[in-house]
């Protein structure tokens, strides 16, 4: 009953409030409402059973909800008649989509901050309560109730569309959608190594992926979050140490989302997410084609040429034609003083220097990244690998 | 309903001329479609003067009431369906590449 009830939740809250927003403009109203459904569907499914069609049955609860508090306030005539009109469209329909689109487009909008559009949308979209949206960006709740409101403030004020753009404006603004939907889904590490709101990132990226069937980049991201979240269960070790690729076990990965991911290849075009995904998906290989990997890092460097995706492409190409190689095109992403400090440009330096055979440099070298490093984990790890370098 | 956009410089401004759009070929898109209700250029800020009334007395200020390096240069009364409709016509301003303008919706008090 549970299991059904926070199925249907899910599935429904995000349309209820997207919904009422479209037809009253109240971005409270529409969430108070769809909570009080939520908590009378909590209260009676148990006693009279999960209703054939539960979607539309809390859209109906919320409906009905929202014309008690309208007629109440005998100053809102107009949201009153939209939301009595609201009745004949009970088809759980293209409409409701379209509103969902509006509302994440809408909670994604650039004149919002970035902070405050992923936890718009975690809060609009995908009804996360605020106090789990504050643990994850580190606040107290009243800080985080206070954020949103400001947001919820600023749209109407400001006068913020509800609406999809369309034409030039939409491949300008997709990208800052699909960069909120990717920050949800790297944003808070939990415990297990798994990213906090994962699962909530992915449902998004799929519905957008749905709705928007002939954005290729919507595809991409989708792509590059099913294969990454994949090797969730692998990531670690039993003391809870970070394992590399090649020291996970495999058998632990789950192969239906990584048959999805490579799915979805195909579609997906060639853009930063697409190549990303493509990455991902020859890590799945086994053995890896490093020619390959470090083509696609070729490509991910000309569109975001920044020090570290240089320096993650640097250590794909030592693997693929040899540590000389990775170790020119690390010099170069280091040009100007980029990465200096940076522990991980430090450990592939290292790691790169030891397979060209100078032990005395990588030792050196592991010793000044476990410096470097804020993670006793890591540290013990690269101090570990300098003492190798010793032994030899 | 109405924006006010306000025009001020800014402290790093766009460097390359490319593609910078003429002042006149602004004033004819937005005022000749009515998009816009009216605007200046302001004198400079250095002759401002400040008014405020503080237990009765007048108190006069010689300058802007806050000495900041980007300055107020002049203002748009924008008539817009909403915030995106603003933004469109304010990344077509001059001034959006050589200083940066700042939209606000009005906020009517219904005197």
């Amino acid at each position: 009953m549970k299991d059904a009830l926070a199925a249907a939740a899910q599935e429904s809250y995000g349309r209820i409030v997207a919904t009422l927003i479209r037809v009253t403009g109240d971005w409270d109203l529409a969430e108070d409402c769809a909570q009080e459904a939520l908590a009378t569907a909590l209260e009676k499914w148990p006693g009279e059973g999960v209703p054939a069609n539960p979607g539309g049955w809390l859209m109906t609860v919320a409906r009905n909800r929202a014309i008690d508090v309208l007629r109440r306030a005998t100053v809102e005539q107009r949201k009153l008649r939209e939301v009595l009109l609201l009745s004949a469209e009970a088809k759980e329909s293209e409409e409701w989509d379209d509103d969902r689109l509006r509302l994440i487009f809408t909670c994604c909008h650039p004149a919002l901050s970035l902070e405050a559009r992923v936890a718009l949308t975690l809060r609009t979209v995908c009804g996360v309560p605020t106090g789990e949206i504050a643990r994850v960006f580190l606040v107290a709740e009243p800080t985080m109730t206070r954020r949103l409101t400001r947001a919820k403030t600023k749209i109407s004020t400001a006068n913020i569309p509800y609406r999809v753009p369309s034409g030039p404006a939409l491949s300008e603004r997709l990208p800052g959608v699909l960069a909120v939907i990717y920050l949800l889904f790297t944003r808070g590490y939990t415990n297990d190594g798994e990213p906090a709101f994962a699962d909530e990132a992915i449902r998004l990226a799929r519905l957008l992926r749905r709705l928007m069937p002939d954005q290729p980049e919507a595809a991409g991201l989708l792509a590059l979050c099913l294969l990454q979240h994949s090797r969730r269960r692998a990531r670690r070790d039993a003391a809870g140490h970070l394992l590399t690729l090649d020291q996970q076990d495999r058998t632990l990965w789950d192969h239906e989302a990584i048959a999805s991911g490579l799915a979805l290849l195909p579609t997906a075009g060639r853009g930063a997410y697409a190549t990303q995904a493509h990455i991902a998906a020859e890590h799945t290989r086994s053995p890896a084609d490093w020619p390959a990997i470090a083509g696609w890092y070729d490509r991910l460097v000309a569109l975001q040429p920044t020090p570290v995706v240089r320096l993650n492409r640097a250590v794909a190409h030592g693997f693929a034609y040899g540590p000389a190689r990775g170790l020119d095109l690390l010099a170069e992403a280091r040009a100007g003083g980029a990465l200096d400090g940076y522990a991980p440009a430090t450990a592939a330096e290292a790691e790169l220097t030891a397979r060209l055979g100078d032990r005395i440099r990588a030792e050196l070298l592991f010793r000044t990244a476990a410096d470097e490093t804020t993670s006793p984990a890591e540290r013990h790890a690269l101090l570990g690998r300098a003492t190798e370098m010793e032994d030899a | 309903m109405k924006f006010m956009m306000f025009v001020c410089t800014d402290t790093e401004p766009e460097t390359s001329e490319a593609g910078v759009p003429a002042i006149e070929q602004w004033v004819a898109d937005t005022y000749d479609k009515g998009r816009a209700v009216m605007g200046e250029r302001l004198a400079p800020a250095t002759t401002a003067t400040t008014v405020r009334v503080r237990g009765g007395e007048l108190l006069l200020t010689d300058g802007p009431f806050a000495e900041t390096t980007e300055v107020i240069c002049g203002f748009d009364i924008l008539e817009c369906a909403d915030l995106d409709e603003a933004i469109e016509i304010a990344r077509s301003h001059p001034m959006a590449y050589h200083g940066r303008l700042e939209l606000r919706a009005f906020d009517p008090l219904n005197l």
